[in-house]
């Protein structure tokens, strides 16, 4: 019986500081294989300086054809941005 | 809920309006199973292009001229090993699986880019696959990453960044043995007497004759049509061409200034035909390769597997 192994989702960190960005997948017999194969297929230019390896299966994904309801919560609450707060006239530093 | 035939055509119409407004489909969204399948079909044939394209410039690892022109044609390789991964993981979002693709390669079900195909007879022709190959790749995957499928639209992005070093050995190649003895030109310009005509052909069909452009442009998979591609990758070329004393092997080449494009004759399409039915030099050879090599390394996805399984059992 052949097999392809699992598969991983691969997220790179591109400098110190920053979050780790979604690049792709790979496919590998564990968490180890994973990462190295990860390396190899994405960073062969110096891309990252650290990776994550995420089994495919333990991804929850939210759909587009959900957004509407499923972001709705936020929507009647603008008081949420600074914007919405009129100041008085010539206050500085706010 | 289930989803009867108004309710389908409701979404059919949202998906096209997406696309015409150029919002990028992303895989767990909704989209007709005809763009799915005709994505999975391209996409496919594109991760098998990148892995069997490896073969003809494999053939020269061994035989490169120094340890320079080794390391460059091994790293390049390993990039375009890189490309299939990317490809077949992008491949993948659209719910087919690795294994399914692979089959379907080696059972002569799924194509490849036909230019791989061709044997790579002299040094020479690592030169013309780097320059003229993926040159081509270049100008149809620079339009591929303006796609409308994200996976698809974001691997190809990754790979034009790669490909540019591609096409520069290449060129360099050629470049140095035109600056070389007679017969090191005479190697270079035989060379592209037999790449230049099948590079052309990458671009596929006259679009008078491409059966899935029409449909492909609507949905965006394809945002350019095969003769603009083409005619682009020919205006490109010769100059390159001529900037180091090669010749264009076509009596009919001609400068046409009012529309600023290259004319050449007309391609043979029959050839390019029987190529892609099976009947090109190196067809047969390399899928039993890639089957022989695939079969070899059985055990070791076993043991890996089996490894991975202990491992799990000590922790
Ligand atoms: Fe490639
Ligand atoms: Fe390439």
């Amino acid at each position: 019986m052949d097999n392809q192994f699992s598969q991983w989702e691969v997220f790179i960190q591109k400098k110190n500081g920053a979050a780790h960005e979604h690049a792709g997948s790979v496919h590998a017999a564990d968490k180890n294989m994973a990462l190295q194969n990860a390396r190899d297929v994405y960073t062969r230019r110096n891309e990252g300086r650290s990776i994550w390896v995420v089994p495919t299966d333990s991804i929850v994904a939210s759909t587009i054809e959900d957004e509407v309801v499923f972001f709705d919560p936020a929507n009647d609450k603008i008081y949420r941005n600074p914007n919405f707060y009129k100041m008085p006239k010539g206050t500085t530093n706010l | 809920m289930q989803k009867n035939e108004s309710s389908i055509s409701f979404l059919e119409k949202q998906f096209q309006e997406k696309i015409n407004n150029d919002i990028k489909i992303e895989p767990k969204d909704w989209m007709p199973e005809a763009y799915r399948n005709n994505l999975i079909r391209q996409m496919s044939q594109h991760a098998h292009s990148e892995i069997i394209g490896m073969q003809p410039e494999g053939n020269w690892v061994l035989r490169a001229p120094t340890l320079r022109a080794k390391k460059i044609l091994l790293a390049k390789i390993q990039d375009e090993a890189g490309h299939g991964l990317y490809l077949y993981s992008a491949t993948e979002t659209l719910g087919i699986d690795r294994k399914e693709m692979i089959e379907q390669l080696q059972q002569g079900k799924a194509k490849y880019s036909s230019i791989f195909n061709y044997p790579t007879l002299n040094w020479a022709d690592i030169g013309a696959v780097g320059w003229l190959v993926d040159g081509a790749a270049i100008v149809n995957q620079t339009m591929l990453a303006r796609g409308s499928y994200g996976p698809y639209s974001r691997a190809m992005l990754r790979i034009c960044k790669e490909e540019g070093f591609h096409q520069r050995q290449g060129y360099e190649i050629m470049a140095k043995m035109m600056a070389g003895n007679a017969s090191q030109k005479e190697m270079a310009q035989d060379s592209l007497n037999r790449w230049w005509e099948p590079s052309l052909m990458m671009f596929g069909p006259h679009d008078s004759e491409s059966t899935h452009s029409e449909q492909s442009m609507k949905w965006k998979i394809k945002v350019e049509s095969n003769d603009n591609l083409r005619q682009r990758f020919i205006n490109k070329t010769v100059d390159q061409a001529h900037h180091i004393g090669l010749t264009i092997p076509d009596k009919n080449l001609t400068y046409n200034k009012e529309t600023r494009n290259w004319e050449i004759s007309p391609i043979n399409w029959e050839e390019f035909w029987n190529v892609v039915k099976g009947n090109g030099p190196c067809n047969r050879q390399r899928i039993a390769h890639h089957t022989k090599y695939h079969n070899e390394g059985q055990w070791v996805r076993e043991a890996a597997l089996v490894f991975a399984k202990k491992e799990m059992e000590i922790q």
